[in-house]
């Protein structure tokens, strides 16, 4: 079988492009339902772990799924906004206690959550170097962003524009990171907290700027009366919030009306849950109140749906390249004719060319199944950022 | 050595028909077989090698009655005791030289491949002047070079007899005389019997003996 073996192994090194197109071919026909099935059940348990430890989501009316994927996994699809009055009724009620999120904005490539510090409590999260934010302008990172920005507490983080074109637009904010997230495995080790009012100062809603009252260059007041002073654009506004500033921040407006995505509701128990749901459903005609779980359910129904298709056809595939593969077997021993005759007339058994034949298949076996193994293993350890990317975000 | 008694082969739809009643081939003996296309130079070869049975007859080699042994028996007796020299070599493009010397080896349990015989392969290349050439590939040899792996080859199991189906076939007239020289002193160095199917008419003097399968065996090609 050795002797069986090395002559196989010199056959297929010699015809190395054709080995490598079929250890491809075969690898790849292998690796496909494999891999959907890695990746449906990852983006199964992702999307229902966290859609099952939300209870309530209350948020605009509209497309429930773009709000539970926003809220829950920070992804780049926004439901319209409600208001801080959503907040304000779901505390009347006395049925549920209200986290509120606003997700907007962006520091990089992750998200900044506008939330309170009720929210780590709420997941479980544990802050492993510093403290949860306790002002504005201070922001708790995720573990995976203090680790590719290389952050420690103390340093900051910049918050990008929404619109790279928008010249006019709200400056960035420089967040001090106060606190690291111990690491969840989950989309909050990618995103960056911080309280509500620091996402309203980045969108402009609130800000500091100089003391009004104490300008010294005349030309900078444009005009004053008892009860307002209007300045030139030339007075400094700040684009970080410290202790000397913090005072000078202020909101402009009526804050009840300021936006937030959505709203997590944590019932006090199931009756609770039920009599909060059934308010929503009969008074509320612009906010909704929605399962997470139940909607993660309905979307994998679809996925699962998708996934009998894809594998009919990945089955069809296969049977169309096993036939391919049979039939460049076939050809190649046809081709081979005159050597399996040669060494029949040596003095080889047809048994011992069976032997050959079947070594040639073992080693193109092996090494398909090797290169699929190695695929999957590698796809096993990046499936919960593929599936973030495919399903999430 | 060899003893061919009435033998009678028929094959195929053409009615093919082979008849030799009575053929000696001495031990170390060098014979040459020629005759037309299609009157059954190459049967004969196989008939000796065990790769087709006859009808009727018997063909013994050194008292053993090849046609009477099993399937597994003739392939064991072919491989130890017979080597083949094919007409355009046949050797295999995806083995160097070494590996296509050793392939008898490698195909069969009947023989053991061990350092002794890598050496026996070695030497035998450096007679024949390819011992530098062990490492390349079979398509970078030329002509001779080919010839003198595929002589090797037939040779490095030190067979008693030797089968040559039209060993110079396609090889030039100097190139002939070179290859044809090489087989002989093999064969003599080996002590093996060589029976040679050949067309070059020009090289039978250099055979102890011709039979022309027309006139001299009786044959019957239709």
């Amino acid at each position: 079988m050795i002797d069986s073996l090395y002559l196989a192994w010199r056959y297929v090194v010699y015809n190395r492009v054709k080995t490598i197109t079929l250890v491809l071919c075969i690898s790849l026909v292998s690796f496909l339902p494999f891999a959907l099935k890695i990746l449906l059940k990852e983006s199964e348990h992702q999307l229902l772990s966290r859609a099952t430890t939300t209870p309530l989501l209350v948020g605009a009316k509209g497309n429930s799924l773009d709000l539970v994927m926003n809220s829950l996994y920070f992804s780049k699809e926004k439901p319209d906004f409600i208001s801080m009055k959503a907040i304000e009724k779901i505390m009347d009620s006395y049925l549920a206690m209200p986290i509120p999120l606003y997700t907007r904005f962006h520091a990089r490539e992750y998200p900044i959550v506008g939330t309170t510090v009720d929210y780590f409590q709420f997941r479980q999260h544990v802050i492993t170097e510093g403290r949860a934010f306790a002002m504005i302008g201070e922001s708790v990172v995720g573990a995976d962003v203090a680790t590719r920005l290389n952050l420690t507490v103390g340093d900051s983080i910049l918050s990008s524009p929404e619109n790279l074109f928008d010249l006019a637009g709200v400056y960035p904010l420089k967040m001090t990171v106060t606190g690291i997230l111990q690491k969840t495995n989950s989309v909050d080790d990618k995103a960056v907290f911080v309280d509500l009012k620091t996402t309203w100062v980045i969108q402009g809603l609130g800000h500091g700027h100089q003391d009004v009252k104490t300008l010294k260059d005349p030309a900078d007041v444009l005009s004053s009366s008892e009860n307002s002073v209007t300045t030139s654009a030339k007075i400094k506004q700040y684009t970080e919030i410290n202790l000397d500033n913090l005072e000078s921040f202020h909101f402009h407006g009526d804050s009840s009306i300021y936006p937030l995505t959505a709203i997590i509701a944590v019932p006090q128990d199931e009756k609770s849950a039920t009599i909060l749901r059934g308010r929503y459903l009969s008074e509320q005609k612009n906010q909704q109140i929605v399962r997470p779980k139940q909607v993660i359910e309905d979307l994998l129904g679809n996925i699962f749906q998708i996934k009998e298709f894809i594998d009919a056809v990945v089955l069809i595939v296969a049977i169309a390249m096993v036939l391919a593969i049979f039939l460049v077997f076939s050809l190649s021993f046809r081709l081979r004719q005159k050597e399996i005759s040669t060494i029949l007339h040596l003095g080889c058994s047809r048994s011992t060319v069976i032997q050959l034949i079947g070594a040639e298949i073992l080693i193109i076996t092996i090494f398909s199944g090797a290169l699929c193994l190695s695929a999957l293993l590698v796809l096993q350890h990046f499936q919960g950022e593929i599936v973030h990317k495919l399903f999430i975000s | 050595m060899i003893n061919i008694d009435s033998l009678a082969l028929s094959y195929g739809t053409d009615g093919f028909q082979l008849s030799i009643p009575q053929l000696k081939i001495d031990k170390t003996e060098k014979v040459a077989i020629i005759g037309p296309s299609g009157s059954g130079k190459t049967s004969l070869l196989k008939l000796i090698s065990g790769l087709i049975l006859p009808q009727q007859g018997g063909i013994s080699i050194e008292g053993v009655m090849v046609n009477q042994l099993s399937d597994a028996e003739r392939r064991d007796y072919r491989i130890t005791n017979i080597g083949f020299i094919f007409q355009d070599f046949e050797l295999l493009d995806y083995l160097n030289v070494q590996d296509n010397i050793l392939h008898p080896f490698r195909i069969t349990q009947a023989l053991k491949l061990n350092d002794l015989v890598r050496d026996q392969a070695l030497d035998l290349a450096d007679e024949l002047g390819i011992g530098n050439k062990m490492k390349r590939y079979t398509d970078t040899l030329s002509q001779g070079e080919k010839q003198r792996t595929a002589i090797c080859r037939a040779m490095i199991t030190t067979p008693k007899l030797i089968l040559a189906d039209e060993a110079t076939g396609n090889l030039d007239p100097r190139n002939k005389t070179k290859i044809l020289d090489t087989l002989f002193r093999s064969t003599d160095k080996s002590k093996a019997t060589l029976i040679a199917v050949t067309h070059d008419h020009e090289l039978l003097d250099r055979f102890d003996r011709v039979i022309d399968f027309k006139q001299f065996c009786d044959v019957e090609a239709i």
